[in-house]
């Protein structure tokens, strides 16, 4: 079923990972390995467990009420759910991008600093300045909001909004950075954007996005993952499972014919 | 198959004819239904601001007569010999010389006809008991003036006030003439001379209360409910914010917690005056804290208004969008990072405003505050929390249960500084909402 597993480069790996939500159990035994300095994409119908996979890796279900986990699922070989293991040093390493623009209702400038600021990663004020600056050029919005950093995050765009976002996470410097369907609240522009802002990304970060775009997936993606009922049907090159998937429901879902 | 069209196809037309009209008539019965809807809410909306404003034309009237108080021209010379000091002019003497005598006299020097002993006292009944003290601050103030001879307003007794006001008959012969024929003739000569006169009422503002209505101030009331409210603003506020923010934020949702929510929720609705008992039982009589002292009334009212400010701020967190919360965990936030640096902030402004109505709400308590003593007569202006002292619902309380009928309007005056007090507390409750609004 899990056609391809590249064996010692995986970044982030899942073994036997069971999720419950109270009574509800949402994912079923998921093996599947996350390679480095990949994009890999999770799709599937809605409920199929894509997202809650998703927050496992940065533990974003501990603030789930009822939320428990089973398995083990490591970043580098090092267990996540492991007691001993703070969750703040876990998503200083794990950065999220979310669904919807949630820009801080602070300054554009300030919006970027948090993440350094919190984690104490510069030294002094100049140090930030390069850190904000650098991660807004990487999200390529710096040209769009340089002459305007002390405005409002809120009173960009939506595109821009999540360009913002994908900045923030960038500047905590992360290896890891999730997307939870993150142009589903987008227009096409705005979305193709964030696209090659994806592509680009992929050298220096291992980046997982949940995506119910199939044309997205097959966009932006070297590794697809297919989630269905709460199980992983299959995973693989995004090319193969786009072009020749090996089950029948993956065939289907990818064809349209249900999801 | 063709057969069931043409069945179908004939009254398709006299179907949708037959449903328009259906849905026309019903149409006509929809917008009636809004039409009376409207009406009802119009109706229910003009009798609310008509029984407002009854009620605030009714306080009005009476109480705008309070802002001004008559007061009789006199010149009062300031004879040494006549306050019964000599030669001495130190504070102590100063403050205990004769100033009654000085209106007296200057009542005496204004009617030299005057002559016996029962006509004298009658005089004298046109001045207020107390229009002695404003010379007693004048000299204090300088007691150069000792040996000059100075005109002055002075304070009329409150029968002659409601006379000149209006309330109370001055015709010879009608019901109820609180003045002999002798003073009527008096208060004539003195109005035809232009020494009788209505002025701002100063005292309404600058003493404390009084047993007579001219003198009556509420100065110390509006002292002892600033004391009071202050006291509740500092329990209130941390402890109302710290416990909003670690049930919303920080507690298990368990059954501890629910209990502990309905018991608050249930708090706001006990009636005031059982606090006033819990007071009474626990700060007065366990504590032994002083009695009337606007401390307890304070802790009293934080006691009433902590539930109404937890509610307010839960509902202020509650508002703050997830999203916020999950982008600054996302980024590695801690819980407590999160809750200052996000969270409470854009919370704020909610549990200001909660926090100033549930002020408000203590500030117009009264029953709580009688069960602790806050009821008594007290003429002082409270220098601290600890010392005695009345508040202005109570002032009111109070006024509106003297028999003279000069606290008829002193009553009304003292409702309108509450609702002026209420009102600003309102106002501020606005302005900081709309200055700390933030959109996200």
């Amino acid at each position: 079923m899990n056609q391809y597993i590249p064996k010692g480069t995986a970044k982030v790996s899942a073994r036997g990972l069971d999720v419950f939500y109270g009574d509800k159990q949402a994912l079923h035994h998921i093996d599947l390995d996350i390679a480095a300095g990949e994009v890999t994409a999770l799709i599937g119908p809605s409920g199929c467990g894509k997202s809650t996979f998703l927050r496992c890796i940065n533990r974003m279900n501990d603030l789930v009420e009822g939320a428990r986990v089973s398995g083990t699922l490591t970043l580098d070989g090092n267990d996540i759910h492991d007691r001993r293991l703070d969750v703040v040093q876990l998503r200083a390493r794990v950065g999220m991008v979310f669904q919807k623009p949630n820009p801080f209702p602070k300054s554009i400038y300030e919006n970027v600093a948090y993440g350094p600021r919190i984690h104490g990663l510069a030294r002094d004020r100049a140090e930030l300045d390069e850190i904000v600056m650098n991660s807004l050029e990487k999200a390529g919005l710096l040209a769009e909001v340089e002459s305007r950093l002390s405005e409002s995050g809120t009173s960009l765009s939506g595109g821009q909004q999540q360009r913002l976002c994908i900045a923030r996470a960038i500047a905590v410097n992360p290896e890891v950075i999730l997307m939870d369907e993150p142009c589903s609240a987008l227009d096409p522009i705005a979305t193709a954007k964030v696209e090659e802002l994806i592509d680009e990304l992929r050298d220096n970060y291992t980046i997982v996005i949940v995506t119910h775009s199939m044309q997205q997936a097959a966009r932006v993606s070297q590794r697809t993952a297919f989630f269905h009922l709460g199980k992983l049907i299959e995973v693989g090159g995004t090319e193969e499972i786009f072009t020749n998937p090996c089950e029948p429901l993956t065939q289907g879902y990818i064809t349209g014919r249900f999801g | 198959m063709t057969d069931m069209a043409e069945i179908t196809a004939a009254p398709a037309a006299a179907q949708a004819a037959a449903r328009t009209d259906v849905i026309a008539r019903r149409l006509a019965r929809r917008h009636a239904a809004e039409r009376r809807f409207r009406a009802i809410g119009i109706g229910a909306v003009v009798v609310s601001v008509a029984f407002l404003g009854t009620l605030l034309f009714n306080i009005l009237s009476n109480g705008f007569g309070a802002l001004l108080q008559t007061r009789i021209l006199l010149d009062v010379a300031f004879d040494p010999a006549v306050m019964d000091i000599g030669e001495r002019r130190d504070a102590d003497s100063l403050a205990a010389a004769d100033y009654g005598g000085l209106v007296k006299a200057a009542m005496a020097a204004r009617f030299p006809e005057v002559a016996s002993r029962g006509e004298k006292r009658e005089l004298n009944a046109l001045l207020s008991n107390g229009a002695g003290d404003a010379l007693r601050r004048m000299v204090q103030d300088d007691p150069r003036i000792i040996g000059t001879t100075r005109p002055i307003w002075l304070i009329a007794s409150s029968d002659l006030d409601m006379a000149v006001k209006g309330i109370m008959p001055r015709q010879a012969g009608a019901e109820g003439l609180r003045f002999s024929e002798r003073q009527l003739a008096w208060i004539g000569k003195l109005e035809a001379e232009g020494a009788l006169a209505r002025q701002f009422n100063t005292r309404l503002f600058t003493a404390g209360d009084s047993r007579e209505p001219e003198l009556a101030g509420l100065l110390g009331a509006i002292v002892g409910s600033a004391f009071s409210l202050g006291i509740t603003l500092l329990i209130c506020f941390p402890i109302g914010v710290a416990t909003a923010v670690y049930l919303e934020e920080f507690a298990p949702k368990n059954r501890w917690t629910d209990l502990i929510e309905v018991n608050i929720n249930n708090l706001a609705a006990v009636p005031s005056v059982v606090f006033g008992l819990l007071g009474l039982a626990i700060f007065l009589n366990t504590f032994g804290l002083p009695r009337s002292a606007p401390l307890v009334g304070g802790l009293v009212l934080a006691l009433i208004s902590l539930p109404t400010i937890i509610i307010a701020g839960r509902a202020a967190l509650k508002a703050v969008p997830p999203s916020i919360r999950q982008a600054a965990m996302g980024l590695g936030a801690s819980k407590l990072q999160t809750v200052t640096d996000h969270v409470l902030p854009l919370a704020m402004p909610g549990m200001l405003t909660g926090t100033i109505l549930g002020m408000a709400h203590a500030l117009g308590e009264t029953a709580p505050l009688l069960m602790i003593g806050m009821v008594a007569f007290i003429v002082d202006i409270p220098a601290g929390p600890l010392d005695p002292a009345a508040v202005l619902p109570v002032q009111v309380y109070l006024w509106s249960d003297s028999p003279e009928r000069g606290f008829v309007e002193k009553t009304s005056a003292a409702i309108i500084v509450l609702l002026v007090f209420l009102s600003l507390m309102n106002l501020a409750a606005i302005w900081l909402r709309k200055k700390f609004e933030r959109r996200w």
